[in-house]
């Protein structure tokens, strides 16, 4: 029935546009209106906007892995930019959560953001449409755009709204994912000119950048490049500095969407990008260690440093860094329960790494501080507060039943599979978990009620009811029959290790660190002849 | 009442079984018979509870708020006691029916094959795949008999025991779930569902033991359980890495069947998995090293100790080995480890319970020590032993626990009276209690002679059946480390000594000689209400004939087998299970020995021998204690030499403090301050501010003087003109 | 001919260089821009007795720029005049950072 409702209304047709433009749309009607109403209309347009993605799930074809409900217009004809977008598996789940979390962090703003309010709400559906732009995008110079489009908003609400330290959070923030994103900038421009001599006209569609034979050497550099940017994103240690800061110095809502959605796109563009396109460099033996190790390191070590933190936000902020390593984990397993895994820990991290950022928000609402030494004995005048916390933080330490273990299962059945003996050292990680969540926990919500302030704390309201519900309906939900999306998600997920299969064997790939070595990726045979006359020197220069 | 309602929902669901709408895959001969309500029940009555209990949490938040506390019997007794009273027992006691049906409708069937009903596809990523199944077969209906069963006699001994508690529905919505999980762990029907399961259990335990979470001590011991035991679920993780790389699967049924083809006797890959698969049932059962959860645990409301810490989840481990059995039977290393382990935490933990002071610590330990025996049987093949004294176990292990909780609960009215705030636990406070608490004391000395392994209570022939097979195995044809095996026998021997002693001091200290409350605290003493000790009593008859039901043939054959009361029935009912292991054992170890190592003499010669014994320990300790002076804890003193180590449990907590708890906060603060915030964040920064740097220094030429710009602008004109012309 | 208009022409702007950089008055610089601008203007009409009209069309256009720029400037120079009573250039250093 709801699949042929969609139908008759062509919702295939305009609805990834109508995700972006929508909420810009948003923005317009923010500004334009009353300064009062600013928060209700945002909230009730960020609704539309989920109500109209909910759809997706069903027009969704699962059984397809490509690019679905593809649409292109020429934008910069001259350059071959276009303005192209096509979900997939990868991407549905992350669009969906991308206006699940806006939504509710716009409602879990109320009471938190009281200065130039139109503006911040301007900005937090400006900040939707960048990030739904980046998961949807399926031209390179169009998901540079909206990459980078995302950073300026954030900026602004971290910079504006936030704490004490604001602007050295935000312009660390700016700074380091600005840095990273020109390198890929470079990488994105070099993988053009390569494709407009080798095609014979210029493109930055990423079906077109598919078709780009890359010796190995290049796969290399341009690996390191697009690495970096969403390493930084992700962010991998020792990338990882700015977070806690951006995190403690954000308002709620701007560390909801940061831990929710902003990290996804660093992991997402390892899936859609870094795999698919350098496939060589992907499979290197000193490149899989090196990204495999890192988050095994991330996952440990920022476990042990959220374990000292006296700021429980901080401590959330550090977590997120070691959720972020099982996903890399995952995508490095380079198979199909590895990838599927990785998915799930995002998907689950949005989640419940969300519902901890609003519930310390709420906290914070109450008592105007973060340090986890000021409370104590919530657990008493905040019942159901403690409850949902705790529910939350034990589906974010991966507690069976809940979303987070699925995901961490399964992304560490995958490293498994390929690389047992860091399987087995990440899976450490599972122990420091409850070293820095159940601490937390007990000294924030146990323990005696002894500080007068606290006796006065009020338990959730209505609103903040209708916030929490739906997420901890997920977490448990995925917890229990993750199939549904599993299944959505595999053949997308087989697409992109059949392309890393399908490039050369592992046995050869010792040699493409040598300079000068011609290990040339074939896509397709009809390509070969174009092939032939590379010899992986400096194409790029002579172009212009 | 529970009765009617049990028969009413029992109908229904034989209509409704009828009706064909259970998705079974039938058996050779047998229906199962609702298997998804007897786990949905407990989650129903989770649900409820908890509803109740937040309701209730939300009104007493209030009082705090307006500045007080709630008083209990004001208004709402109906909803946080009645109905939970109702609830909680009532969801139990029908899946204990639906339970018993299924039992019977199996024992009237010979099942060979596993049952297995499959409800959806839990996790299915295209290359691994899980459901959500419950498996049905002679291992798992034991457990949800005994789980359903003492869990019911438990949840009935709480709504007198809790009575009086603030938190009384939520107390209830946390059995029920433990309930739930502990389902989960024993019908799963594969490695992942169990280890929902296990790890269910596992929140639970820290949820009860950390009941009352006021208290600092009481949250930092269910912290300690939880955080213990995630060592563990890190080797029961591996443990199904390792088979699933190996099998492409989790369930039990294919990797049991293609276990004998993918490993070989003794190889290194199946010793790895069980070892891994060890150190989850390590910290779960609570062995050695990762025993030390356990005796903390007894922070937790003393049913919660019975349920929880005695009889059901501590034993997930030996299910856990038992139901592995294959796997443990293709590693003989592994299997020495873990009655090597088993063996010497028996010992260690009886030394330790020989001098503690509070009566649940010396349970504790003593639990921890019967664990080890349990471990002891399923290390040496003789896993329907294991089985069999983890069922005797729970039956008197629950029943002491209990017995306990009423000796507890007396104590707490007694010093509550006069507003005394001596500790209700330590037995040194009591003494004499058995002229006040008649029942309690009978039942609890039963529970007393059956852990001491005597005649004919239950734990004699679960006990006597480890160490004589212990013996057995030792000295089988080809057995890998006889001399090993003979060392583990003499342990188990000795420690079954300790035992009697411990225990007969602790009911000494806790029921006779002059009794040490206080003239004015001993006359509010009394004898726990019915609904408190009928589950005793129940408990006490299942002590006795408990071990009745697997008594082995020799014993059967002579005079300690109380001719036709008796059977090997149990053994005879696990053989579907174990005949798999038992056939490797057999084809790689030979015949096992029919006497005893060193100095001979069969297994009845030996039964008799160490219930003698037994006897005899329980005798002289019962006169050696009863006539030491005894003094309340207030004026005692503490003890010294050898005696002070055991009281302080051989430093163990401490040394682990020491070497790993206070290293890795080190390491912590390290990383962050040094490593983070210090190289990190130092780098960062330092790069920011030589950027600030760089540029201070080249502002220095921005004077903001008008002049200044045009001269530097008339230099650099002139130096380019000069280049460009020269 | 073209030689003394050109020597002309360097001695008015050398002129009007070393007014722009040590004059404080704000006025007085503003006129030896001009100054320099008009030096500029005459090289242009001495070169177009050599090159053709090309010389001359940019002394127009120069001539327009110089016009406009003085009524921006002028207007600058009044405004700061009003807010700080003084044209004297050395007193305010608003061009940094």
């Amino acid at each position: 029935m709801m699949t042929s409702l969609l139908e008759s209304i062509g919702y295939v047709g305009w609805v990834l546009h109508a995700l972006i433009w929508l909420p810009i749309l948003g923005v317009g009607l923010v500004l334009w209106g009353e300064e009062e109403v600013a928060k209700k209309v945002a909230f009730w347009w960020s609704m539309g906007v989920l109500v109209l993605s909910l759809g997706l799930w069903w027009a969704f074809d699962p059984t397809q892995g490509s690019m679905q409900m593809e649409s292109s217009t020429p934008w910069i004809e001259t350059w071959g930019v276009s303005y192209s977008l096509g979900i997939d598996g990868i991407s549905l789940f992350m669009v969906l959560l991308t206006t699940l979390t806006s939504a509710l962090a716009i409602l879990g703003s109320f009471n938190y953001i009281k200065e130039r309010q139109r503006a911040f709400y301007a900005l937090m559906l400006l900040l939707q449409a960048g990030v739904v732009g980046v998961f949807v995008a399926t031209d390179l110079m169009l998901f540079y755009v909206f990459f980078e489009l995302t950073l300026v908003p954030m900026y602004f609400i971290v910079g504006i709204w936030g704490g004490e330290r604001r602007i050295y959070a935000a312009i660390k923030f700016f700074l380091y994912t600005a840095l990273g994103s020109l390198l890929m900038l470079v990488g994105i421009l070099y993988m053009a000119f390569t494709a407009n001599e080798l095609l014979g006209f210029p493109t930055f569609a990423y079906a077109d950048m598919l078709q780009v034979p890359l010796t190995g050497t290049e796969q290399l550099w341009l690996f390191t490049a697009f690495a970096l940017a969403f390493s930084v994103k992700v962010p991998v240690f020792p990338l990882h500095t700015w977070l806690p800061d951006a995190h403690v110095e954000a308002p709620t809502p701007g560390s909801v969407v940061l831990a929710a959605v902003l990290l996804k796109m660093g992991t997402y563009g390892f899936l859609r990008f870094l795999l698919p396109l350098f496939p060589v460099a992907a499979q290197h033996t000193t490149v899989v260690y090196v990204m495999l190790v890192l988050a095994v390191i991330g996952i440990i070590y920022t476990a042990w440093v959220a374990a000292v933190q006296p700021d429980a936000k901080k401590l959330v902020a550090y977590t997120s860094v070691a959720h972020m390593g099982f996903v890399l984990l995952g995508i490095f397993a380079l198979t199909v329960n590895g990838l599927q895994g990785g998915l799930i820990v995002m998907i689950s991290h949005g989640i419940s790494t969300g519902a901890l950022f609003l519930l310390l928000g709420m906290l914070y609402e109450r008592r105007h501080t973060r340090k986890i030494e000021d409370f104590g004995g919530i657990g008493r005048v905040a019942p159901l507060f403690a409850t949902v916390f705790v529910l939350t933080a034990l589906a974010s330490i991966g507690l069976p039943g809940t979303s987070g273990f699925v995901g961490e299962f399964l992304a560490l059945l995958g490293v498994f599979e390929t690389h047992p003996t860091i399987a087995i050292i990440a899976t450490l990680g599972v122990i420091f978990a409850a070293y820095y969540m159940l601490p937390m926990v007990q000294k924030i919500f146990f323990n005696a009620l002894d500080k007068p302030e606290n006796r006065e704390m009020q338990d959730l309201s209505r609103r903040e009811m209708v916030i929490l519900a739906p997420l901890c309906a997920l977490m448990i939900w995925i917890g229990w029959n993750p199939t549904p999306i599993l299944e959505r998600m595999e053949p997308s997920v087989r697409l992109v290790l059949e392309r890393v299969q399908a490039a050369a064997p592992a046995g050869t790939l010792g040699s493409v660190l040598e300079p000068g070595s011609s290990v040339v990726i074939v896509p397709a045979p009809a390509d070969l002849e174009a092939s032939d006359d590379l010899d992986g020197g400096d194409r790029s220069t002579d172009d212009d | 009442m529970y009765a009617s309602l049990a028969a009413v929902l029992f109908q229904v669901g034989e209509a409704a079984s009828a009706g064909g709408q259970e998705a079974a895959e039938s058996g050779a001969h047998f229906e199962p018979f609702l298997p998804g309500l007897i786990v949905l029940l407990p989650l129903l009555g989770f649900v409820l509870n908890g509803v109740l209990a937040l309701r209730h949490a939300t009104r007493s938040a209030e009082a705090v708020r307006a500045g007080g506390e709630l008083d209990l019997d004001e208004g709402g007794r109906p909803l946080t006691h009645t109905l939970p009273s109702l609830i909680g027992p009532g969801v139990l006691l029908l899946a204990f029916v639906i339970t018993s049906v299924n039992f019977a409708r199996m024992l009237g069937a010979h099942l060979e094959e596993p049952v297995v009903v499959t409800y959806w596809t839990w996790m299915a990523t295209g290359t691994f795949s899980v459901d959500a199944a419950l498996q049905l077969d002679q291992l798992s209906m034991v457990m949800m008999m005994i789980v359903t069963g003492v869990g019911f006699l438990i949840h009935v001994f709480s709504v007198g025991y809790m009575k009086d508690d603030p938190g009384y529905p939520r107390y209830f919505a946390y059995l029920n779930l433990f309930i739930f999980f502990m389902l989960v762990l024993v019908m799963g029907a594969s490695y992942p569902l169990m280890f929902v399961g296990w790890e269910g259990v596992g929140l639970c335990s820290y949820l009860l033991i950390g009941f009352w979470f006021s208290d600092r001590e009481k949250s930092d011991a269910g912290k300690k359980a939880f955080i213990v035991n995630r060592i563990g679920d890190l080797g029961f993780l591996v443990a199904m890495f390792y088979l699933f790389t190996t099998f492409g699967t989790l369930d039990f049924v294919p990797i049991f069947a293609g276990a004998e083809e993918a490993f070989a006797y003794g190889g290194a890959l199946v010793t790895t998995i069980t070892l891994f698969f060890f150190l989850g049932a390590a910290g779960k059962s609570a062995q050695m090293p990762l025993y030390v959860w356990l005796p903390d645990a007894m922070a937790g409301p003393t049913p919660v100790s019975a349920l929880i810490h005695a009889a059901t989840m501590v034993t997930a481990g030996v299910y856990l080995v038992a139901r592995s059995s294959v796997l443990f039977a293709l590693a003989p290393v592994a299997s020495a480890t873990v009655a090597g382990v088993g063996v010497l935490t028996a010992l260690f933990a009886a030394t330790i319970a020989l001098k503690q002071n509070d009566i649940k610590k010396v349970l504790a330990y003593s639990t921890v020590s019967q664990l080890g025996y349990m471990f002891v049987g399923v290390g040496v093949g003789a896993y329907s032993a294991g089985i069999f004294h983890l069922m005797t176990h729970a039956f008197f292990k629950a029943l002491l626990f209990l017995g306990a909780g009423a000796v507890i609960h007396s104590m707490h009215v007694a010093y509550h009276s006069t507003h005394s705030h001596e500790d209700g636990q330590d037995m040194r406070n009591m003494g004499g209690l058995r002229k006040h608490m008649p029942i309690t004391c009978a039942t609890m000395w039963i529970a007393t002679l059956a852990i001491a392994g005597i005649w004919p209570f239950a734990g004699f022939f679960s006990k006597d059946e480890i160490i004589w097979q212990t013996a057995a195995f030792g000295g089988a044809a080809n057995a890998p480390y006889p001399a090993l095996y003979t060392v583990f026998w003499l342990i188990a021997l000795a420690a079954a000594m300790l035992t009697a002693f411990y225990m007969t001091r602790m009911m000494v200290m806790t029921f006779h000689g002059e009794n040490r409350t206080g003239d004015q605290e001993e006359k509010a003493l009394h004898e726990a209400p019915a609904v408190m000790w009928a589950p005793l009593a129940v408990l006490a008859v299942l002590a006795v004939v408990g071990g009745w039901v697997n008594v082995s043939e020799h014993l059967r054959d002579s005079i300690l087998g109380l001719g036709p009361l008796t059977s090997g029935w149990l053994h005879e009912w696990l053989h579907p299970i174990t005949e798999q292991a038992q056939l490797i054992q057999d084809l790689n170890l030979g015949v096992l020995a029919e006497s005893a190592p060193i100095v001979g003499g069969g297994e009845v010669v030996w039964a008799v021998l160490s219930g003698a014994a037994a006897i005899a320990v329980v005798l002289v300790s019962f006169r050696y204690v009863g006539g030491q002076k005894i003094v309340p804890a207030a004026e005692d003193v503490e003890p010294i030499g050898f005696a002070k180590v055991l009281y302080n449990k051989w430093y163990v907590d401490e040394l682990y403090d020491r070497i790993i708890v206070q290293p890795i906060l080190a390491l912590s603060r390290f990383c962050w301050n040094v490593i983070d915030v210090g190289i990190i964040d130092g780098i960062v920064n330092g790069v920011g501010f030589a950027a600030r740097g760089v540029g201070f220094v080249v502002s220095m030429f921005q004077t903001g003087t008008l002049n200044t710009y045009a001269f530097i602008l008339t230099v650099g004109v002139l130096i380019i003109l000069g280049v460009s012309i020269f | 001919m073209i030689t003394e208009a050109l020597v002309l022409s360097a001695f008015l702007f050398v002129i009007g260089t070393l007014g722009v950089l040590v004059r404080r008055n704000a006025i007085i610089m503003f006129l030896c821009i001009e100054l320099q601008l008009n030096a500029v203007n005459l090289s242009f009409v001495a070169f177009s007795r050599l090159h053709g009209m090309d010389g001359q069309i940019f002394v127009f256009f120069v001539m327009t720029v110089a016009a406009a720029e003085a009524a921006v400037g002028l207007a600058i120079i009044i405004s700061i005049f009003r807010h700080y009573k003084t044209v004297d250039v050395g007193n305010f250093k608003l061009l940094r950072w």
